[in-house]
């Protein structure tokens, strides 16, 4: 139940968000850019206005200067932390997918794991960052681990949701031409699960940036969540900004990324 | 040439019996199809059609009873027998060419271009290749079914109700499509319907079924000749079969209550 939630929410998302893109005319596309400069506008002009501090809340000239100026000094933590999120997010989503394949074909063993499945989505990962912090010092390892525990889960769950989806008329099709176990896997069930296997991989890449982020900021020394801790400690909130800034970029640059192969490979679904 | 019967026979269903737990399906039926004729089969709803062509496909083996196609038993698909589904079950993720080509793909085997081609031509899809599944009209897509089936030039056509989700208009274009592929490749077809007209207009026989568990109440010369006409259609000779097939299913129909209250 709680994978169709989640995969329902994403999957109406992804679609508005294609519907967005295709039916934009050239005056929409005006009133949104200007929307967006009255807002953003308008926050510098109340900032300034009402002589705001810096260190309660910058306006966005100031966050897109100290971006500018301290990028040098950011840039290797965007490293560490892309470091873990991409390692961390291939060890999960690997092993959540091969999981959700072999799973599915066996209904009793599904039935044994998944509530084990369902504790490990709904568990946040951060939880147990103090205790590999632990196990694993302060390096990338205890990181990667919380990444791949957060990602796993997500990953498997919806592609677990995609691969049950069978339609037995297209197995009986592929059956009819004498197809083996292998290739109704490959040539009918694996790409009929498709769609919601890249759900969840999106879904698992933006748990995994959150894991990571908040892994950095517990484990500290580096990465882009140990700036944001340091930063505030300093009262540097431009700094702070610019991170999350750069943090929101990354959260929409994995939606963009997962939103083209979707539209790629699985667009037959709408 | 086989020995015997089964020279005149293409495919025989001796007996066949299925059940699914309690529940039966069908129950000692038997029927034989000669050679390059179109049988359709009819009978009311549940009467075990479906069960029956799966069974003659070799997707849904028996519970006892068998099925001989040119007189080895089927236990298993063969490539000399094509299925056509109730609906086209077109894969959606592959354009109507990589669907039609689907088959060749599970096999290993090399298409034949040109058969394709021309199928492709015989039903209007020239031009269509590269359209996917959701772009096609629901006949435009039974149409490449259709393809996918014959591609692999098989010796008999099973057809599950194919056209029972298309409107009327477009049903009478595929029934007459299916005669003219006929009238061509002279398959051997296997044709499940629920409508009787649509029965008579492709058939040499019409097998009528009884109600559940399913066996075979009569067998329907349809002898008219081909192509059919609608003067043919029309005449006195197919409206009172027409009449009687229906007067046989529906007369079952009443039995089947009486005999339940």
């Amino acid at each position: 139940m709680s994978e169709d939630v989640v995969g329902g929410k994403v999957g109406k998302g992804l679609q508005s968000l294609s519907t967005f893109g295709a039916g934009t005319s050239r005056l929409e596309f005006l009133a949104i850019l200007a929307t967006a400069v009255i807002v953003i506008g308008g926050l510098e002009l109340v900032l300034r206005w009402f002589a705001v501090p810096h260190y309660i809340m910058p306006p966005p000239s100031a966050i897109v200067a100290a971006l500018v100026t301290d990028f040098p000094l950011i840039l290797p933590h965007l490293g560490h932390t892309l470091v873990v999120l991409l390692s961390g997010f291939a060890i999960g989503a690997g092993f959540g997918l091969v999981l959700a394949a072999v799973i599915t074909q066996f209904p009793f063993a599904e039935k044994i794991i998944a509530p084990y499945i369902l504790i490990l989505v709904t568990t946040p990962m951060l939880a147990l960052v103090p205790l590999l912090i632990l196990w694993f010092g302060f390096g990338y390892e205890p990181r990667i681990i919380a990444v791949a525990l957060a990602t796993g889960p997500m990953v498997m769950i919806n592609s677990a949701t995609g691969f049950r989806r069978v339609d037995a008329n297209k197995i009986a099709l592929a059956r009819s031409y004498g197809a083996s176990t292998l290739q109704i896997f490959w040539k009918v069930r694996a790409p009929m699960a498709l769609p919601m296997i890249l759900v969840g991989l999106m879904i698992g890449a933006i748990f995994g940036l959150l894991t990571a982020v908040g892994a950095e900021m517990v484990g500290g020394g580096f990465g882009l969540g140990n700036r944001l801790t340091t930063y505030s400690s300093m009262i540097r909130m431009p700094q702070f900004f610019g991170v999350v800034l750069i943090l929101s970029l990354l959260g929409i640059l994995i939606y963009v990324i997962f939103f083209l192969i979707g539209k790629k490979w699985a667009s037959w679904e709408t | 040439m086989a020995e015997g019967v089964s020279g005149e026979t293409k495919l025989a269903v001796r007996a066949a019996t299925k059940r699914y737990g309690e529940f039966v399906a069908l129950e000692g039926c038997s029927l034989e199809v000669r050679p390059e004729t179109i049988v359709s089969i009819v009978g009311p709803s549940g009467c075990g059609k479906t069960t029956l062509l799966w069974a003659m496909s070799g997707l849904n083996p028996l519970t006892s009873g068998e099925v001989l196609l040119d007189g080895t038993p089927i236990t298993r698909p063969r490539p000399e027998v094509g299925l056509v589904f109730q609906e086209a079950n077109l894969l959606p993720w592959r354009n109507l060419i990589d669907n039609i080509l689907f088959p060749f793909e599970i096999k290993g085997q090399a298409p034949d271009r040109a058969w394709i081609d021309h199928l492709l031509e015989r039903v209007s899809l020239k031009g269509f290749e590269q359209s996917f599944p959701n772009a096609l009209s629901g006949g435009m897509q039974q149409r490449a079914a259709i393809v996918r089936a014959l591609a692999l030039q098989p010796s008999v056509l099973l057809m599950d109700e194919p056209f029972g989700a298309l409107d009327a208009f477009t049903r009478e274009e595929m029934n007459q499509l299916v005669e003219e592929i006929w009238l061509e490749t002279r398959t051997t077809i296997v044709f499940i319907t629920h409508s009787i007209e649509e029965a008579l207009f492709l058939s040499d026989q019409v097998v009528v079924l009884t109600p559940r568990p399913g066996r075979v109440l009569n067998v329907h010369d349809v002898p008219f000749g081909r192509p059919r006409t609608m003067e043919i259609m029309a005449s006195k000779a197919v409206f009172d079969l027409t009449n009687r097939i229906k007067a046989e299913i529906y007369g079952q129909q009443i039995a089947g209550r009486a005999a339940a209250e």
